[in-house]
């Protein structure tokens, strides 16, 4: 109580205007930020994943594993930052055990659940089971095991079996399209449904979320590509890159109108809390949303791309501004998670004051765990990446001469 | 070979499966239906189960039995709530011992007031005696409510305590439980602070208060109950704002048969800060 | 707010009779209309006991912005009573002042919730001469008829009880702080110490008991008015009868039961 205290007091100091007493706490902080960050590169490299199985987007097919196993590593993080936020991290499974009905946030599990075991795992389950079986064979010591067991000691390879995985996989990805929009139209439906607060509250703010997760997905996957491939000394696909370019280019066009719009319209309609939204806009917000989130997340990489579109530029010099834009959209999109959180807790209900926010380092909700937060999925995906490799040359060729196996072994 | 899926395949091996009603041969055909079930079906299936059922029995058992019993909650909440401990006792209970206080007070100004405004909360004392209520008696404790402040309403008994005795403790001269004042206040000030300080700095400062209210000396006793008159035409300001009229020259003048003649004069100017744009 | 007229006999608020309807729409049997009067009626037998039956009441507080001297009493009787943390930064209860400047220009200030009152002497008070109205508000939890907080508590730790009383329950609340953010009146806070919602519960300890909220008795010049809705004789329905009655940010919805006699367009 007394460190609470201790955090809070100074704040009074920064407050401007009139707040009601009980403002002065942020209530949500930094995890809440991470929380949407996380599950939207989720949605967006499943989405990306998509292209590939629903669209027949063939240049992407080196990316397609990888997008699905950097969509598993994050999804595995993405409570996290949720469970460490609570009041009561103990009791958080009381979700699981008396939902309200009425609840988005009580919807989390569910969705949660649905997305990670029906759609994402079982996604990839289907994918690799052919090769899980077949390197399994190959292998000796826990390795082996460990590929058997990942298969359920799945053991049939015949043409029809792969047949049928081909079959589910499609039907789980056209499946797994409106989930990944549903994962996260629902963290924006969280905040877009909340009437007492005007920057939170509007209809655009599950499609807004959106859109950003699916660009932030497919830049976390371009990162990634580009990172992964130089270190397994292989030779980055060109066709691969720019179609990623493309579609980010386009993810980024739709993005941007969205918020545009969603811009205008607060202003055209100019409502009570208007007044407190343009000072904290120009005030408290202006270096988050306006210079980063808007110019160098935004305006700048998307200037760039079209730039090496309109002029053919080398190779090289586009792998650059592909990696370039890549990292700023990922500041870009963080900063717009921060915006709409912490920016939504800036100001009073009341429309009369602005509220003050200082970061802790230590503790639950500090820093540090924040940096541990985004951290652990590349540990989970190295691991991934190690356990099964996403590499074109890793998928197995069935053997011509097939033995005859038990299926009941 | 491209796997279809044909719903009538699978409606083939059910009907295959379960065609007979021999119980034997039931059992067997079960085992022919699971069989025929593509590989992956079956290893899902499995998991599915474990994932999925045990759960659904854990959960049902950690569900507190009370919930849900009355609404969406855990219905021994209310319990927990209600038996929250209760601090203020509420004024009936003072009565009891004290009546003849609370008779002095239930005619006085302070008829509203329950005791536990000043004494703080009672209900342990009401318990135990030995527990003793605080009982201000500090100069600074009554402007809480008595110090002038421009946002209290008008009419509200009201001092600046910095020139009001300004030595002397309040309970010298008033009884807190029968706040009268020792003798009838004779500046009108006294409760009419807000009026009194906004007129000290407009141009009527210097306009005693009975000019344009008559005021009965009983309102100064039952102050709700006699009340001072008020002037009601606009001749009343006239006698010294009318172009005519034998007041000081300093005094601005109106032409009264001019001058927006549907309003009477104090529906624009506030007589106690008199302004002209 | 008049919607207390509009429910029907058995005194069943309307929206749980819609919710019963969609129920039992979804069911499509008529065994479940029936399961679902045959629980209504097990709800009568209340936890409470037998002397109070909140069936039987609905409550609701009417606050007179007139007559309020910013003595801050309630907010101070708030905390003694509920054990409210005494830092100022949480509170069930407190008082604002507005000034209105001839400017346009609007002042709001709460120091401490008015816990110790406000003291500045008038001879302080920015240009006097250029304030054109200034007055005190209470400001509570509003116990919505509509409660956005009951809406997204994910666990079912928040409710409206029968009498129309928001409560929270500790014990299953598990610190997520979404009613927080739902609530458009800055009313909840999370506890210090037990890192819990709350709120004001309108003393419903008191209130089973046949006692009024802390701050409706402490109240000096009776601003707070506490009492039934549904009864026509009831200080409350009189407060009703009496005043032209304003809410807190009526476009929200949220039906509030707290109602202000004198509202001021500036009060948010």
């Amino acid at each position: 109580m007394e460190e609470i205290i201790q955090h809070l007091t100074p704040l009074v100091k920064e407050i401007s205007g009139y707040i009601y007493p009980n403002e002065i706490e942020m209530h949500w902080s930094l995890l809440i930020v991470l929380y949407p960050y996380i599950t939207g590169l989720v949605a967006g490299a499943f989405i990306l994943a998509s292209l590939v199985k629903v669209f027949n987007v063939k240049e992407l097919q080196p990316v397609y594993r990888i997008s699905l196993l950097t969509a598993l590593a994050f999804m595995l993080v993405a409570p996290l930052p949720l469970q460490a936020h609570l009041g009561h991290p103990e009791k958080s499974f009381e979700i699981f055990l008396t939902p309200n009905v009425t609840s988005a946030m009580a919807m989390f599990g569910f969705v949660y659940m649905w997305y990670l075991m029906a759609v994402l795992q079982l996604e990839i389950w289907f994918d690799y089971r052919k090769d899980l079986i077949l390197w399994a064979r190959q292998e000796k010591g826990i390795r082996k095991w460990i590929h058997r067991f990942t298969s359920f000691f799945s053991n049939d390879i015949s043409e029809k079996a792969i047949a049928f995985d081909e079959k589910a996989e499609k039907i789980i990805t056209i499946l797994g399209i409106p989930s990944a929009f549903l994962l996260h139209g629902y963290v924006g439906f969280i905040f877009g449904s909340v009437k007492a607060n005007p920057w939170w509250s509007s209809v655009l703010m599950p499609i807004v979320f959106l859109f950003s997760a699916i660009v932030s997905g497919i830049a976390l996957v371009l990162l990634i590509y580009m990172i992964v491939t130089p270190m397994r000394s292989k030779q980055v696909d060109m066709n691969c890159l720019d179609k990623l370019a493309s579609f980010l280019f386009y993810a980024m066009i739709v993005d941007f109108s969205l918020e545009i719009l969603d811009f205008i319209h607060r202003i055209y309609e100019s409502e009570e809390s208007i007044h407190i939204l343009s000072e904290l806009v120009s005030g408290k917000l202006f270096i988050s949303l306006v210079v980063v989130q808007l110019l160098i997340g935004m305006i700048i990489p998307l200037g760039a791309i079209a730039v090496t579109k309109a002029f053919k530029a080398p190779a090289e010099l586009k792998k650059l501004i592909y990696f370039t834009s890549a990292i700023l959209v990922q500041v870009g999109i963080f900063s717009t998670r921060w915006n709409v959180v912490v920016g939504g807790q800036l100001f009073s209900k009341s429309f009369r004051g602005l509220t003050a926010y200082k970061m802790t380092f230590l503790g639950l909700e500090g820093l540090l765990v924040a940096i541990a937060i985004l951290v652990l999925p590349l540990i989970i995906l190295y691991v991934l990446f190690k356990l099964l490799p996403p590499w074109e040359e890793a998928r197995m060729k069935i053997p011509v001469i097939q033995e005859n196996i038990n299926e009941n072994n | 070979m491209k796997f279809k899926f044909n719903p009538d395949d699978l409606k083939s091996l059910v009907k295959k499966s379960f065609s007979s009603d021999n119980i034997n041969k039931r059992r067997q055909s079960m085992k022919f239906f699971w069989k025929n079930l593509p590989e992956q079906i079956r290893r899902l299936s499995v998991v599915a189960v474990i994932l999925f059922a045990l759960p659904l029995v854990v959960r049902q058992l950690l569900i507190p039995t009370d919930f849900g019993k009355y609404g969406h909650y855990r219905a021994s909440a209310l319990d927990e709530i209600v038996s929250q401990e209760i601090h203020y006792a509420g004024r009936e209970l003072c009565n009891e011992c004290h009546d003849d206080v609370v008779e002095v007070k239930y005619n006085g100004y302070h008829k509203t007031l329950t005791c536990e405004v000043c004494h703080g909360p009672a209900f342990a004392h009401t318990e135990d005696d030995a527990i003793e209520l605080e009982a201000p008696r500090k100069r600074s404790y009554c402007p809480t409510c008595h110090e002038y402040l421009p946002s209290r309403p008008s009419g509200f008994p009201q001092i600046i305590s910095a020139r009001h005795n300004s030595r002397k403790a309040c309970i010298k001269c008033h009884d807190p439980h029968d706040p009268k004042p020792p003798e009838t206040p004779r500046e009108c000030k006294a409760c009419h602070a807000e009026i009194s300080y906004t007129k000290a700095v407009s141009k009527h400062v210097d306009i005693p208060c009975t000019r344009c209210h008559q005021t009965p000396e009983e309102h100064k006793i039952r102050p709700r109950e006699v009340l001072p008159s008020k002037p009601h035409n606009r001749e009343f300001c006239g006698s010294c704002h009318a172009l005519d009229a034998e007041s000081s020259e300093d005094i601005p003048r109106i032409d009264l048969f001019e001058h927006e003649r549907r309003y009477n004069c104090w529906q624009c100017h506030y007589p106690h800060l008199p302004e002209a744009n | 707010m008049k919607k207390w007229q509009s429910e029907n006999a058995n005194g069943m608020k309307r929206r749980k009779f819609i919710k019963n309807i969609l129920f039992s729409l979804a069911a499509l049997t008529t065994p479940a209309v029936l399961s679902a009067q045959e629980a209504l009626k097990k709800l009568q037998t209340w936890i409470i006991g037998e002397d109070y039956n909140p069936f039987e009441h609905y409550w609701g507080m009417g606050i007179d912005i007139n007559k309020c001297i910013g003595c801050g009493k309630c907010a101070d009787a708030c905390k003694k009573e509920n054990d409210v943390p005494k830092a100022p930064f949480f509170f069930r209860t407190w008082v604002e002042r507005y000034r209105i400047f001839k400017s346009g220009k609007t002042f709001v200030d709460s120091p401490n919730g008015a816990i110790n009152g406000f003291r500045k002497p008038y001879y302080e008070s920015e240009d006097k001469d250029k304030v054109i109205r200034s007055f005190f508000v209470p400001k509570i939890c509003n116990h919505c008829d509509n409660p956005p907080c009951v809406q997204v508590c994910p666990v079912g730790a928040t409710f409206k009880t029968p009498d129309g009383v928001v409560l929270v329950d500790g014990d299953y609340c598990i610190g997520c702080r979404y009613c927080i953010q739902a609530c458009p009146y800055g009313a909840r806070f999370l506890h210090p110490e037990k890192r819990t919602a709350e709120k004001c519960t309108f003393c419903y300890h008191r209130v089973v008991k046949g006692l009024v909220p802390a701050c409706v008795e402490i109240c000096p010049t009776q601003t707070r008015i506490f009492g039934e809705i549904k009864k026509k004789a009831s200080p409350l329905m009189r407060f009703m009868r009496k005043h032209k009655i304003g809410v807190l940010k009526p476009s929200l919805n949220t039906e509030p039961k707290v109602y202000y006699a004198n509202l001021d367009m500036e009060v948010r």
